[in-house]
């Protein structure tokens, strides 16, 4: 039988009475919301905190809203919401490929965006969505506010700039013209983590790429922002020569780990195809052209 | 700590650790054993029931968590004698082998038709992806959900 060591547990009933127990408590206090993550890791004792703060009835942390020129989600926003949202899907397509491929729907129900990116697992595929689509996230802590772009938000693996008495309180999705955005994955069965998954986002200015965001999932220690191949498609057209390139630069700058899903080879071949797959989708997807 | 769970319409309070996982709870507590206990990693389904009519893996959640929640098991799946429609469908279409899957299975199928009266074939198993049936049974299954959804009771 698996079962947590024994702990603390305390419910929150504000963000600012959350933090507050995180300051009283200590470095080994945590945060708890779908749990689907945290568990199954104290379960392992991969984990052990001494006090879970649980903050699933902080409703006001749920939600998905246009506001200025972002998409704001609240952190305690779970899979099933985020799958369902038509906005959303209307205008970031890769929140939805992602989300139907993320675990399974009775995971779904319970597992949030906050808890997916500050678990910073590197196969998860929310952190590479938000990095490919250029979040900031907004973290809260005795001070006040601040935000942190992904770019700076992992900052190695199972590890984030999210600090001791913060807590992560929104996700903010830039709007911006001529968007379109993929998710691609693989993976051995129903609900498994993924062998390889890439976001894609891109950002047309007549026919050439204005902007460009890529991002793997599972072919590193942390989530891997492809750079170099964002920097080669910026203010080019896409052409199918391109486009390959691009996909080939993501089977150099991943670094997978061998493993029960697959071997080294296999998953940087995986990470270019799949790479190529989700930026022709999104292209094709900002152009009206999805097949 | 005290914890009060309303489960199957009726509410119970009992003295757990925090640690006590619902599922445990479920089965230890309050005698409830309809609930698999199965993987303990939250990838079988066994032990899914619902939780404020949505399903939720009952390893995976902490008793502490479902106080103030409605959990409905398998055992408060059948009305007044009455078999669910979704029990009912499952012995109509042999829908199980060994039944180690099948509570969850039920409960899971149950959600579903709450949600969506008339499901397609490709909705009722991606609906119940998140159990697994070692009896390859899925195929039994998937005609269970369609006969429950088509011998839905009629509520007055």
């Amino acid at each position: 039988m698996q079962t947590p060591a024994p702990f603390g547990y305390e419910r929150a009933t504000s963000v600012e009475g959350a933090i507050a127990s995180l300051q009283r408590l200590g470095s080994e206090a945590r945060v708890i919301a779908g749990g689907h993550s945290l568990l199954p890791m104290m379960k392992l004792r991969l984990a052990n905190p001494e006090h879970l703060i649980d903050i699933n009835d902080l409703s006001e942390l749920a939600y998905i809203r246009e506001e200025g020129d972002a998409v704001r989600i609240g952190a305690l926003t779970r899979h099933v919401d985020l799958l369902k949202s038509e906005l959303l899907a209307e205008q970031f397509p890769v929140v939805r490929d992602a989300e139907q491929v993320i675990a399974d729907p009775v995971v779904r129900n319970r597992g949030t965006i906050g808890g997916s990116l500050c678990q910073a697992d590197a196969a998860e595929d929310l952190s590479a969505v938000c990095s490919a689509l250029k979040a900031t996230v907004v973290i809260r802590g005795p001070e006040g506010e601040r935000t942190v772009s992904m770019a700076d938000f992992h900052v190695g693996p199972y590890t984030t700039a999210v600090g001791a008495g913060e807590i992560l309180t929104e996700i903010r999705l830039p709007r911006r013209p001529g968007a379109g955005s993929a998710h691609e994955k693989v993976e051995r069965r129903a609900g498994d983590w993924a062998i390889a998954a890439a976001s894609a986002a891109v950002w047309m200015d007549g026919g050439t790429f204005a902007d460009v965001g890529l991002a793997l999932s599972a072919v590193g220690l942390t989530t891997i922002h492809l750079s170099r191949a964002e920097d080669l498609l910026r203010g080019q057209a896409p052409s199918y020569e391109l486009l390959t390139e691009a996909a080939k630069i993501a089977t150099e700058d991943c670094s997978p780990m061998p493993d029960g899903r697959g071997p080294v080879d296999y998953k940087r071949h995986l990470a270019g195809v799949l790479t190529g797959r989700a930026l022709r989708r999104a292209t094709a997807r900002a152009l009206n052209e999805e097949a | 700590m005290d914890v009060s769970i309303t489960v199957n319409g009726e509410r119970h309070t009992r003295e757990v650790e925090p640690r006590m996982l619902l599922v445990h709870f479920l089965r230890d507590a309050l005698d409830l054993t309809g609930t698999h206990w199965g993987c303990d990693t939250s990838n079988c389904g066994a032990c899914v029931v619902l939780m404020d009519g949505q399903p939720v893996k009952s390893c995976t959640i902490l008793a502490a968590m479902c106080e103030g929640h409605e959990i409905r098991t398998v055992e408060g799946l059948a009305r007044d004698g009455e078999l669910d429609p979704v029990q009912q469908g499952f012995h109509e279409l042999h829908a199980l082998q060994c039944g180690f899957c099948t509570p969850g299975m039920m409960l899971t199928v149950r959600a579903l038709l709450d949600e969506n009266p008339n499901p397609t074939d490709a909705e009722i198993r991606t609906a119940i992806s998140g159990g697994i049936c070692r009896c390859t049974g899925y195929k039994n299954i998937v005609a269970a959900a369609r006969w429950a959804a088509q011998h839905e009771r009629q509520e007055v």
